[in-house]
């Protein structure tokens, strides 16, 4: 692998008819031949559902495989704001161009360009998808469906169901995912959980789950594998993500030779509820579209940080996005409103209850917009966000503003992926927020749910089809051994996390710690010092959860307990990982913030002469010393510039 | 604050279950799986198996969390899923029991576990609108009225808890069925399915739930506040059809 050649196999030409070229170029199979390949789909969220809907109904056969009991309970379904869509029916301007400068400028030029032009190109037929699913989008009185606007833009293309935009994408996804299961093509398993990866030599052809209701595990081979598995926010222990989410179907692919790229990357949503006690187990993102008509204010002295905002005069108050970023104002993207939160906390200017000694919080004030434009059209808009916020804190957000924190979200990194989707492991696919492709630095927001829909309907289907076109199907009776050597391999890390010599410390405890150490060195300001001094840490923590992890129970039925200490080691891996990478991108870019690389006013200063491009990460052996590969950027359309959102 | 619970502790779908007491100490700000959550660090440490419960999204939306709280499915704070329940609304209460959702189409698994899989059965006999991946026409030609699609908006709301099947009398799952119908025949890109409320009913019945007869539980229940008069729509779209 050391001579490993890192090739996007992103098509030449023209911009706008790279797509079209490539799906002509791409091979088909023919319809009485499909059913004859089979390709396994793990996590069924919106990519994974959408890529087995899409694969099952032209006829190959599926299997799909989430852990959560459902398909319908993927955490796809918590995206609240939207999905971006470049439709221009606003008559605003908009264009496919446009989505896609907005969205390569709002990665900082940490994306490619090809990608990042096919899903603004394939934004518009996800709509006329959703919809003719059946997704009940906000419409106008007109009967035509509505639009809002989100961080970032400066036009209005956003498309929303209330603030649960997620749930109905996924619930489109699932049905047309549930048709297919009735109909045979799909093949679905709940309650399951990918292991690791089958391989025969450098090809994936298989993986080994774990049955998390009687604990057996079990082999499945296939002509390929698509990993639609979500991201790695959890690394963080505290984040927007649900509780199940993890990093383990990405790492171990990693581990088997899939390259990881950009792990530094991972977003800090600005607008999240502020945590309130020690033994919280996650935080609640209030949705962006929020800072559409929300003021975000802080008070101008630190005198006035304990009283309430009630009191606090309008004199005294400091609109700071607004004062900083007068064009964009509340409607930075999310790296940048993250980040003058901190800067604004960490002058003792925060609100709201103390942690560790610091008030982490700042104010987003609905007063104006109750008073412009009437109550009722506020509570149309926002009304299920407001009642979840008061449900959480007891305030209610109509009548004192809501407090708010940066919280990690979303992770831009994840396994590096060529033009295709594919792993750099041969038959091994990723889409959605596993893959790396499509956000650079920053994700903007309505973009997840865009790319997670772009791959599994549109994507994955042609390139999965093309991948599948070039082979024969494979002789499952020929890798037995593998699927044994496989099947041991993971019973065997089972039996280890099972029996740890000085069993007493619970797998959450070590999480909270891990999380705390990666939260301070690789969130939302990083530093050589800090990164170095937690990249040690994190190496004896791992050490001491190998040493002194407490399980109770038997593996062999439900058990919980082992289900999560199994996702701790994972991310106890990774987060070197995230280290290492923060630690070798020596600029600032995005979410990537190093303290060293900063101009006076706090922006980030991009470094395009020598970090352009994809860190990607190869597994050498050692977790603690991975071999890099780089992509080099090339950017023939756009001109890298300074992001400038004042 | 001390809490005092009893438990409902079940080995597996074929063992009998029992209440078991404990006690825990969690602060009035954390929510109600938080509180189990101490719960459970300590009988780790203590050796003991912990309570299984299912759990993931806590934030109200993914569905996943299921207790039924001193004999209400999801608690007693209205609209509510049981992950956004808070202590500070228990402080009142000398002890809670906690159960898992009883009904014959939802096996026991485990502890408060319990195995829904036959509500994804019933969206597979039928909940969906039959439209190929790439073939669908440009979205505003086909333009909806607002009122309509807030309703069926309204309908698709639906978690997929099960906590309307969870304190139904008959343990029926018809309010289930009714919000995807709703949901879907009410927009006109799912009124040509006219076998739709049918199919969904039967379904129901071979997974072993019962019929609605009217108690109207569900709809106080449902933390997403699906309306029994979905079940009314969905009857209209019934006798239509035939």
């Amino acid at each position: 692998m050391s001579e490993f050649e890192l090739d996007s196999h992103a098509p030449k030409g023209p911009l706008q008819d790279r797509w079209k070229q490539h799906k002509f170029n791409s091979r088909v199979v023919s319809p009485a031949n499909r059913k004859k390949y089979t390709v396994i789909v793990v996590g069924t969220g919106l990519a994974g559902a959408s890529a087995a809907a899409s694969l099952g109904e032209m006829g190959y056969k599926v299997k799909t495989f989430c852990f959560q009991d459902s398909p319908r309970r993927a955490h796809s379904i918590a995206a609240q704001g939207g999905i971006n869509a470049a439709k221009n029916y606003q008559n605003d301007g908009d264009s496919v161009w446009r989505l896609f400068y907005d969205t390569i400028k709002g990665g900082d030029f940490r994306a490619r360009e090809s990608n990042v032009f096919r899903l603004a190109e394939l934004s518009t037929s996800i709509i006329d998808q959703a919809v003719a699913q059946g997704v009940p989008f906000a419409r106008e009185y007109s009967g035509y469906l509505a639009n809002r606007s989100f961080g970032g833009a400066q036009v209005s293309r956003t498309f929303y169901a209330r603030g649960q935009t997620g749930q109905q994408l996924l619930l489109g996804a699932y049905q047309a995912m549930s048709r297919q299961i009735a109909a045979g093509s799909v093949t679905h398993r709940s309650r399951c959980e990918m292991q690791d990866l089958i391989m025969d030599g450098d090809r994936a052809i298989g993986i080994v789950t774990r049955d998390l209701v009687t604990g057996e595990l079990e082999s499945h081979l296939a002509d390929c594998v698509v990993l639609c598995t979500g991201g790695y926010s959890n690394a963080f222990y505290l984040s927007t993500n649900a509780k199940g989410c993890n990093a383990s179907a990405i790492w171990r692919a990693h581990k088997k030779g899939a390259l990881f790229a950009n792990p530094c990357f991972t977003q800090i949503h600005p607008t999240c509820i502020p945590q309130q006690g020690e033994l919280q187990s996650k935080l609640t993102l209030m949705s962006e579209s929020l800072r559409n008509d929300g003021r975000v204010w802080a008070p101008k002295n630190k005198a006035d940080a304990d009283k309430r905002p009630e009191d606090i005069a309008e004199a005294d108050r400091d609109y700071f996005l607004e004062r900083i970023y007068p064009s964009f104002g509340n409607l930075v993207p999310r790296d940048i409103a993250s980040r003058a939160v901190k800067q604004i906390c960490d002058e003792g200017r925060g609100v709201g209850a103390e942690i560790d000694g610091r008030k982490l919080g700042v104010y987003l004030d609905f007063a104006d917009a109750i008073r412009n434009q009437g109550l009722e059209a506020v509570r149309e808009k926002y009304g299920n966000l407001f009642e979840m916020y008061q449900r959480i804190t007891a305030e209610d957000p109509y009548q004192t503003p809501m407090r708010i924190y940066p919280a990690v979200h979303y992770t831009m990194g994840g396994l590096w992926v060529d033009y295709n989707l594919m792993t750099s492991i041969d038959g091994l696919f990723a889409g959605g927020e596993a893959n790396f492709s499509d956000h650079g630095a920053n994700r903007l927001g309505a973009s997840a749910l865009m790319q997670g829909l772009a791959d599994g309907y549109f994507i994955l289907p042609t390139t999965v089809s093309d991948y599948l076109a070039r082979r024969k199907p494979i002789k499952t009776e020929q890798y037995q051994s593998q699927a044994n050597a496989a099947i041991e391999e993971a019973q065997s890390r089972i039996n280890r996390l099972m029996n740890a010599p000085d069993a007493s410390v619970t797998a959450d405890d070590f999480h909270r710690q891990l999380g705390q150490i990666l939260w301070h060195a690789c969130g939302m300001a990083r530093e050589r010092d800090t990164l170095l001094s937690a990249i040690d840490k994190i190496r004896a923590l791992r050490d001491e959860f190998w040493h002194k992890v407490k399980i109770t129970g038997e593996a062999e039925q439900l058990n919980q307990t082992l289900e999560r200490a199994g996702r701790v080691a994972d991310f106890f891996e990774l987060a070197e990982l995230m280290c290492l990478d923060a630690l070798d991108r020596e600029e600032s870019c995005g979410c990537h913030a190093r303290e060293e690389h900063l101009t006076e006013d706090g922006e980030a200063r991009r470094n395009d002469m020598d970090y352009s491009y994809v860190a990607a990460w190869q597994y050498s052996g050692d977790i603690s010393k991975p071999a890099l590969f780089r992509e080099y950027l090339h950017f023939d359309f756009v001109r890298p510039s300074i992001r400038n959102y004042q | 604050m001390i809490f005092k619970l009893n438990i409902w502790r079940q080995q597996g779908p074929e063992a009998k279950g029992f209440f078991e007491a404990h006690e825990v100490d969690a602060s009035e700000d954390s929510s109600f799986l938080e509180m189990l959550d101490a719960l459970n660090e300590n009988l780790i440490l203590a050796g003991k198996d912990p309570v299984a419960f299912d759990f993931d999204c806590r934030e109200g939306i993914c569905g996943s969390c299921n207790l039924v709280i001193n004999g209400t499915p999801h608690g007693k704070h209205k609209a509510t899923t049981t992950c956004q329940q808070y202590m500070r609304d228990y402080v009142d209460d000398k002890e809670l029991w906690i159960e898992p959702w009883r009904a014959t189409a939802f096996p026991v698994i485990k502890d408060l576990i319990v195995d829904r899989s036959s509500f994804d059965r019933i969206i597979q006999s039928g909940g969906y609108i039959p439209i190929r991946t790439g073939s669908a026409c440009e979205a505003n030609t086909l333009p909806i009225e607002k009122e309509v699609a807030d309703r069926a908006f309204d309908a698709a709301t639906c978690i997929g808890c099960g906590a309307c099947v969870a304190v139904c009398p008959n343990a029926s799952a018809t309010l289930f069925v009714a919000a995807k119908v709703a949901h879907l025949s009410t927009l006109p890109q799912g009124q040509m399915d006219k076998d739709r409320p049918a199919r969904l009913l039967k379904a129901m019945e071979d997974e072993g739930f019962g019929s609605c007869s009217n108690y109207r539980e569900c709809e106080r229940v449902c933390p997403k506040e699906i309306k029994v008069t979905t079940i009314t729509k969905m009857n209209r779209f019934l006798y239509r059809s035939g």
